[in-house]
């Protein structure tokens, strides 16, 4: 078992528009973008989960072959508005810290 | 096969860029130097305020490279979404600033203008027709939405700027107002012949972040577009564009990265080939414009919500934090009783407990978090300064002061950094818009007009 954190290149959070949290986990090559497509351990399960939000509030989960890339965006909490008050993190950047040690056979 | 060439110095007018890497991109004798200049991305307040996103000294210093470096040649200068948020002042603005810099250089320029307003009686009578819809999970949109907006831009598509190039083939600068941000880059394309919007489109998303989509993220970048592919070219000799940072761009800030919905159609790039030309350039086909049948423009609207005031304060003590989120409701009940405007939803209070969960809020899966200290910032909004005031200051001395069980330490609970402890920050906005409405023509919103000199 390895953690995502020690295969994948890049794992980041980010606002897609005002309403939207998007994630992106990249790998650096081929291989360990296979590896972790063919252990169908990322899905929309895990992200339920981990996030606790329900199955409606992600709007994408895919995965993206010519960036090597797994994607997946929730919807905003409503109880704040992005940019305004309440507040939590106005670019959506540091959500991601959960992603980190997904762990990956 | 025809070739144009479009310089990028960097992805948001005002970032600054090497200006040596601005200088090579001259020398490829690009057709254009094109800039965006926008972004919702910071929050609305520069919508609902005026600011814009840089300030007047960083858009001055990039203005005065880029322009010095154009110098009497004939490349034509569009900027994109000027100003951040594009109203109709940022664009005065963005005008009066390039002629002032025009006359320090001692430069004859011809600067066409677009704006990009939306009148609200607009957009109400196009809610009452079913022409307003959400856009990427926009709640509802009503009429008290739209009457609270202080302002309201829509994002112009590629052909408001297509027709200000063509009413004016002599225009030097093009400075528009809210575009959508590939706009400018679709729209000179057009202009220069180049018959597929497939080509132009997808060039135009990677092109308006600059250098984003090279291996090192960087600024200044040329892209080489044709008929039938496009070419893109960091100008930092040791940086390069590979198949996968070019592909991954599209990952950023997007909802889904092969299917980019936009004024007038979706990208569609599930047919995309990326391909390494040389071990620097990359060249990208097969992208795909599919028309919708109606034409949508996203509109972006701010309103104010109130005005704020917050304190900072940590707390050490482990009884506290122990029983935190206890504590707090109390406060915030004793305030209730003493402000009517609390119990009503008129003013709000929030507490931001970092160390617990202020960063994730109710998506933080570690709940049993005990750190050893935790940072709490009260934030209070209410309609007026003087009672976001009051609510602050009287909230924060009830987390000072109010006790709770099993306290040893009654000097107080909070350990204030800043003196005074409550400060005022302003007013704050909220996104009162955010939707597509449906328009007849792609111009109707959008004057353009030249600017006297």
């Amino acid at each position: 078992m390895e953690k995502l954190s020690e295969i994948a290149k890049i794992i980041r959070s980010k606002n897609s528009g005002p309403f939207e949290i998007t994630f992106d986990i990249m790998f650096p090559d081929e291989d360990s973008y296979k590896r972790v497509k063919e252990s169908k351990v990322l899905n929309r399960e895990l992200i339920s989960g981990i996030y606790n939000v329900k199955d409606e509030d992600i709007i994408t989960f895919m995965s993206f072959d010519p960036a090597l890339a797994f994607k997946f965006t929730l919807k905003r909490s409503p109880s704040t508005q992005q940019g305004s008050i309440n507040e939590y993190d106005t670019f959506g950047a540091q959500q991601h810290a959960p992603l980190l040690d997904i762990e990956i056979p | 096969m025809k070739e144009i060439k479009i310089l990028t110095p960097v992805g948001m007018l005002g970032y600054g860029f090497p200006e040596e890497f601005y200088l090579k991109g001259l020398e490829r004798n690009p057709d254009a130097v094109i800039i965006d200049s926008g972004s919702t991305d910071p929050g609305p307040y520069m919508l609902g305020t005026g600011a814009t996103l840089v300030k007047p000294m960083a858009y001055e210093k990039d203005l005065k490279v880029i322009l010095r470096g154009i110098g009497e040649k004939k490349i034509p200068f569009l900027i994109g979404s000027a100003g951040g948020a594009g109203t109709k002042e940022n664009v005065d603005y963005m005008i009066e600033t390039i002629q002032k810099i025009c006359a320090e250089l001692g430069l004859k320029k011809k600067i066409v203008g677009i704006y990009a307003d939306v009148e609200k009686e607009r957009i109400q009578s196009a809610l009452k027709s079913g022409q307003i819809s959400s856009c990427s999970s926009s709640p509802i949109l009503t009429d008290t939405d739209i009457e609270h907006s202080v302002r309201v831009v829509a994002q112009m598509g590629a052909e408001p700027i297509y027709e200000a190039l063509k009413r004016y083939p002599d225009a030097d600068i093009v400075v528009a107002g809210r575009a959508y941000d590939p706009s400018p880059y679709a729209a000179f394309c057009m202009y220069k012949g180049i018959t597929d919007p497939g080509i132009y489109w997808h060039m135009g998303k990677i092109m308006e972040c600059g250098g984003f989509c090279c291996e090192r993220k960087s600024q200044v970048i040329l892209a080489t577009v044709r008929e039938d592919s496009f070419d893109l070219e960091p100008m930092d000799p040791s940086n390069r564009c590979t198949e996968v940072s070019v592909a991954s761009h599209t990952l950023y800030e997007k909802t889904r990265p092969d299917l980019l919905p936009g004024p007038g159609g979706r990208l569609n790039l599930q047919g995309s080939q990326y391909e390494q030309f040389t071990d620097r350039v990359v060249r990208v086909k097969g992208s795909q414009f599919e028309p919708s049948a109606v034409y949508q423009v996203k509109l972006e609207g701010a309103a104010l919500v109130g005005y704020r005031a917050v304190f900072i304060g940590g707390v050490r003590d482990p009884i506290l934090i122990s029983q935190l989120d206890k504590f707090l409701e109390n406060v915030k009940k004793r305030l209730e009783s003493m402000y009517p405007s609390l119990k009503t939803g008129e003013a709000k209070i929030f507490f931001h407990i970092y160390g617990k969960n202020a960063v994730m809020g109710t998506l933080e899966p570690k709940k049993d978090a005990a750190p050893v200290e935790v940072g709490i910032l009260g934030e209070v909004v209410a309609p007026t300064q003087e009672l976001a005031n009051a609510i602050c200051s009287n909230t924060r001395v009830g987390v000072l002061h109010m006790p709770y069980p099993g306290q040893l330490a009654t000097g107080g609970n909070l350990a204030l950094p800043l003196n005074p402890p409550d400060n005022a920050l302003g007013p704050v906005c909220r996104f009162s818009v955010y939707h597509l409405m449906d328009v007849e023509s792609p111009l109707e919103l959008f004057p353009i007009f030249e600017v006297e000199e």
